[in-house]
């Protein structure tokens, strides 16, 4: 056992989990799986960064009326409500070799699929129409019932046993721990149920929810609003919400959405993961719709609506306004703001291929920009000549993701596998199975173990994040889940780690209901903006809420007729 | 458990006090007495018994494991007896100063290893291919030990007897032994303790023997005897406990789990597969829960399969889901009309036993043998939903009973839908579907899922004396008839007998349920429930 082991373990795991794992370290066979670090998207990403820009060749310039940036969630419905709408002289440019951003996902050489990222949606309530229209495209929806809600394909929605949790060596059904709890663990809960219940039928006197999914769709009354002054941990505190197992079940709310302590969480998005999911008082959660490879299904279909015009390993490097270009857009008024926005002139979008050596040019007329938007001021000329304040207000999570292959299913005491599966005593938020949705229950599988780095300070977190290696993170998944499975190690055959250094947005008190988050959605010069971190929640709804919207944004200056998605 | 457990061990404690006033009454005689050689004499009678039981028992335990009884027992006999040839040659190696510690020596180890034979078998078990390894290894170290022993006693005895008296005298009471054991171990031991106890009750008559011994032999042994007392002491308090605590150490080995004799387990990559034997046939279980009892699984197989078969009308490609023992497809096969039938049993294990061990090809008549079959060992909804097939004629369902969630999605609603867009226009399924009596909201849950799949589901039961009042569902997507028609050579099904078998009685009468769906598995969560009721 070196020191160093302890140390990491101790660092990643905390100091209960190193020491067990020292004290276990003398049985176990020193080997360890085959494995790799899976992408590496901040290597070419912090090349571009410093490397100076090349000029495309004269042939090497090509016109479109919409270039998209970026093949996330968020790019993806934009060119799949361009699509719809009838524009299809779009492009998309993607970084990456494989489309979706946090939500792709991988083929195992067996077969079958397995997600790097975001692996579920919640059954969309009916105030959620674009992401309706997706899931009846893609035959997920059966129809719809007699209140207008979706009816899900039985085979789409996550298959029971869903969810379980691992306490002081046994296995419990449920996320929340119910066993073991105490009266007064259970009166809290139940209250805490009650408060997310008349949450979920609060309708102000526009008859919008507090808080709907998209949360462009909730409330902007005061009172909601004013949740987002205070952190969720404030929110519990002034509640009386003592309970430690109630608690742990928030935080682990805020860690899985967020990547946020609950001392860290603005109560507003605290308080949205779980009421967004309510329809009533009283009745469960919205079921979860998942496939064994994550939300990949959702980026495969949409992959191939836009079909050839998406283009894989294409690096954006400059967004820019060709001079003394009269603008041809209509002028038209953002939503948000209600002035009128400069419709700009041609813009000319260059990205790299072939590592960085080959530039490309695009001349358009709109510019859809759906990544991250920490990268406008080194994508976009004019913010990179005047960095607009508010970019910098916008803070990202770190995450490392491990996918085990494993030759056969762990050993586990009490409730039986689940499709997710949660460590109590864990800084992690445990695994989800990818063979559980193909309902196959039995020999080999892949597991998808998710770790959230917490830590603050996000600049710190993520040089946490790159400063560990393979070994090191192949490392701590194995000795975290090692202690729910001890056989663990023997089964698996390799690891893959990927480190997401942006992972998600994340909601600090005052972010989404601040005026940089305002600002950031304002369109540029012809340039729209579409991803999540615009919502401050990086789910799958709000990417494609803003893709939709910066789709239509284009629709309107383009003068398409349509009807509104959202 | 418990109570069992009392009985067992007041049993035990009677042929404790018969043998106890005869070995014990003659206490061996102070310092300077030769050594007791009548007592010595009853030695070697004890001796060779325990010798040959172990035996016995490991000849049992390969043919209840193994199977093939006149193999196992050659087998082992033959090993165990070349290496009691060794074990006497051997004994010509121990330095004569030491004979009579080693022997006590010699007669701990034969307690220790011998009494726990049955146990370290039982639990190797599980593991076939190490279980002979462990089996043969364990004979022959038993042997050899056993083999020491006789000749050193000679060797021991020799210094006060005459040598013609003495081979005389020791093999008579060799062959005493060993017809005491071949009598006791069957009619006694075997019924009245089991094998476990069995074993441990020899082992320690062997460390009473050896205890004994530091007794008798006390005016040859050099040096001191309390470390050879404590030792002796010392094994025959572990199998004493043991045997106390045999219950637990037979459970572990399942020995004390099923009734009869077990004669065929296996631990495959799926389940617990254990076979037993019993007055009147055998029974398959699968990790605990019995699958049929040979004699009367009739009753269940020819329920489940006719009314379907007939409904179909002259079916040519047939469905068989689960019911890997063949037995459902030995009556699929009475119908003439078969010219294929799949059968899609998770566990290889299973279907090679339904094909290789004769208590299954006896009883399923080589039904898997038969051209037409098409066996595939693959989880029943992964392989239907994940394959091309052409449509078949007839569904037998018939899958063990949703203990887990791994079972249950068998019997969702998202199984029969994909079931049915596999199956010919109107073919007809027929399933398993619980005991409507024990499991009553389980077995009305499948009846409405089916129902929910867009079936006409025509429920209905029988009595099959193994499992009790068990239920089956009949179901096509339209509205049908119960068909009267059976086939020629049945043992239960008649014309008159079909009709009956779809009324429900007050007390299995239909509840109202929830829908067993993929996504909320209503159905586990009743069994397992319904089940504690009756536990």
């Amino acid at each position: 056992m070196s020191v160093s082991r302890r140390e990491l373990l101790n660092a990643f795991l905390g100091l209960p989990a190193a020491l067990a794992a020292c004290r276990h370290a003398s049985n176990r066979s020193p080997a360890m799986p085959a494995g790799e670090i899976a992408f590496r998207r901040e290597v070419i990403g912090h090349r571009l960064r410093d490397q100076p820009p090349i000029e495309p060749l004269a042939g090497r310039w090509e016109n479109a009326t919409v270039v998209i940036v970026g093949a996330g969630i968020a790019g993806l419905a934009a060119a799949w409500r361009l699509f719809r709408a009838g524009l299809e002289d779009f492009v998309i440019l993607e970084l990456d070799a494989t489309p979706g951003g946090t939500s792709r996902s991988a083929s195992a050489s067996a077969g079958g699929g397995y997600p790097w990222g975001a692996h579920y949606i919640t059954v969309p309530m009916k105030e959620s129409r674009a992401v309706l229209a997706l899931l009846s495209e893609m035959s997920v929806l059966e129809g719809f019932d007699s209140d207008g809600e979706p009816i899900v394909a039985e085979q789409h929605l996550c298959r029971d046993p869903q969810e379980r949790v691992f306490y002081r060596g046994y296995w419990y059904e449920d996320l929340y721990l119910y066993a073991g709890a105490s009266a007064e663990d259970t009166r809290q809960r139940k209250a805490f149920d009650a408060e997310v219940g008349r949450l979920a039928e609060w309708r102000d006197s526009r008859g919008r929810r507090a808080f709907a999914m998209p949360s462009s769709r909730s409330s902007d009354d005061a009172e909601i609003l004013a949740l987002d002054r205070m952190t969720m941990a404030q929110w519990m505190d002034g509640k009386g919400f003592t309970s430690p197992r109630l608690r742990w079940y928030v935080e682990y709310g805020c860690r899985d959405d967020y990547g946020l302590r609950m001392t860290d969480t603005s109560a507003w998005a605290g308080l949205f993961y779980h009421v967004a999911r309510v329809t009533k008082a009283g009745s469960d959660y919205q079921p979860v719709i998942t496939w064994p490879e994550g939300n990949g299904r959702l980026v495969a279909h949409l992959s191939r609506v836009a079909g050839k015009r998406l283009r894989l390993g294409r690096a954006v490097v400059d967004i820019r306004h060709r001079k003394g270009d009269s603008p041809d857009n209509q002028p038209i008024a953002s939503g948000y703001s209600g002035r009128p926005i400069d419709p700009g002139g041609t813009i000319e979008v260059i990205a790299l291929t072939h590592g960085g050596r080959d530039a490309a040019g695009i001349r358009a007329k709109n510019v859809i920009f759906a990544a991250p938007h920490f990268l406008t001021p080194h994508l976009i000329r004019d913010y990179r000549s005047a960095r607009p304040a508010h970019v910098d207000e916008f803070d990202y999570g770190s995450w490392m993701v491990a996918n085990l292959t494993l030759r056969d299913r762990p050993l586990g005491r009490g409730f039986p596998l689940a499709w997710d599966n949660v460590l109590y005593d864990s800084p992690s938020l445990g695994y989800v199975v990818s063979t559980h949705q193909r309902g196959l229950d039995h020999g080999p599988t892949i597991i998808t173990y998710y770790y959230p780095l917490l830590a603050s300070d996000s600049r710190a977190a993520r040089s946490r994040l790159l400063q560990a290696g393979w070994a090191e993170w192949a490392e701590v998944a194995l000795s975290d889940l090692e202690r729910a499975h001890p056989d663990i190690r023997a089964l698996t055959e390799r690891i893959d780690i990927a480190r997401w250094g942006h992972a998600m947005i994340r909601p600090r008190p005052g972010f989404i209901t601040g005026q940089a988050r305002k600002a950031a959605l304002l369109p540029h010069r012809g340039i729209h903006f579409a991803h999540s971190d615009l919502s401050g929640i990086s789910l799958f709804e709000e990417a494609f809420d803003h893709g939709v919207r910066a789709a239509e944004e284009v629709l309107v200056a383009r003068s398409i007729a349509h009807e509104s998605m959202r | 458990m418990s109570g069992q457990s009392n009985n067992r061990l007041s049993k035990t404690s009677k042929p404790d006090s018969r043998i106890e006033p005869a070995l014990g009454s003659p206490r061996p005689g102070t310092a300077g007495d030769g050594l007791r050689t009548p007592l010595l004499y009853l030695n070697v009678c004890i001796i060779a018994t325990c010798g040959l039981i172990y035996e016995l028992l490991a000849g049992t335990l390969a043919s209840y494991v193994l199977g093939d009884s006149v193999t196992q027992f050659s087998l082992i006999i033959g090993i165990y007896l070349s290496a009691m040839g060794v074990g006497a040659w051997l004994s010509g190696f121990l330095i004569a100063e030491k004979l009579a510690r080693r022997f006590v020596d010699i007669e701990l180890g034969v307690a220790l290893i011998g009494g726990l034979s049955a146990v370290l078998l039982f639990m190797s078990f599980a593991h076939l291919d190490w279980f002979r390894v462990a089996l043969f290894g364990l004979v022959a170290v038993i042997g050899i030990l056993v083999g020491l022993e006789l000749p050193l006693l000679m060797r021991i005895l020799k210094q006060n007897v005459d040598f013609k008296d003495l081979v005389a005298r020791a093999l008579t009471f060799d062959y005493l032994g060993a017809l005491v054991a071949s009598i006791v171990f069957p009619l006694l031991f075997v019924p009245k303790l089991g094998l476990v106890r069995t074993s441990l009750f020899f082992g320690a008559c062997n460390a009473g023997v050896a205890l004994w011994g530091t007794y008798l032999l006390r005016p040859i042994i050099r040096g001191s005897l309390t470390g050879l007392r404590v030792k002796a002491v010392f094994v025959l308090v572990l199998l004493t406990v043991a045997f106390i605590k045999a219950d637990r150490l037979t459970s572990l080995a399942e020995d004390g789990l099923f009734d009869d004799a077990i004669v065929y387990a296996k631990t495959s990559r799926h389940q617990r597969i254990v076979v037993t034997r019993q007055a009147r046939g055998f029974r398959l279980y699968l990790n605990g829960g019995l699958q049929f009892n040979s004699a009367d699984e009739y009753r269940y197989h020819e329920a489940l399969v006719h009314p379907a078969m007939v409904l179909a009308d002259q079916p040519r490609r047939i469905l068989v889901l689960g019911g890997g023992d063949g037995l459902a497809v030995r009556e699929v096969l009475r119908h003439d009309s078969v010219e294929s039938v799949t059968l899609v049993d998770l566990d290889e294990a299973i279907t090679d036993a339904a094909q290789q061990l004769p208590l299954f090809t006896q009883l399923n008549q080589n039904a898997l043998a038969d051209p037409r079959v098409t066996i595939i060992n693959q989880d029943a909804m992964v392989w239907l939903q994940e394959n091309e097939m052409l449509p078949f004629d007839v569904a037998i369902v018939d899958f063990p009973d949703p203990t887990s969630f791994s079972l249950g999605k068998l019997y969702t609603r998202r199984f029969y839908r994909v079931l049915a867009s596999r199956m010919a226009p109107n073919a007809p399924i027929a399933v398993q579907s619980t005991s409507p009596l024990y499991t009553r909201t389980s077995f009305w849950c499948i009846v409405r899922t089916i129902e929910e799949s867009g079936y006409v589901a025509r429920p209905y039961q029988t009595s099959v004396p193994s499992f009790g009042i068990w239920g089956f569902v009949l179901a096509r997507a339209t509205p049908f008839e119960v068909p009267t028609d059976v086939p020629e050579g049945l043992r239960f099904l008649t014309p008159s007998s079909v009709l009956p078998m779809f009324s429900f009685p007050a007390d299995i009468a239909r509840v109202p349920t929830e829908i067993n769906r993929l996504n909320d598995q209503h159905l586990v969560r009743y069994y397992e429930n319904e089940w504690r009721g009756w536990q």
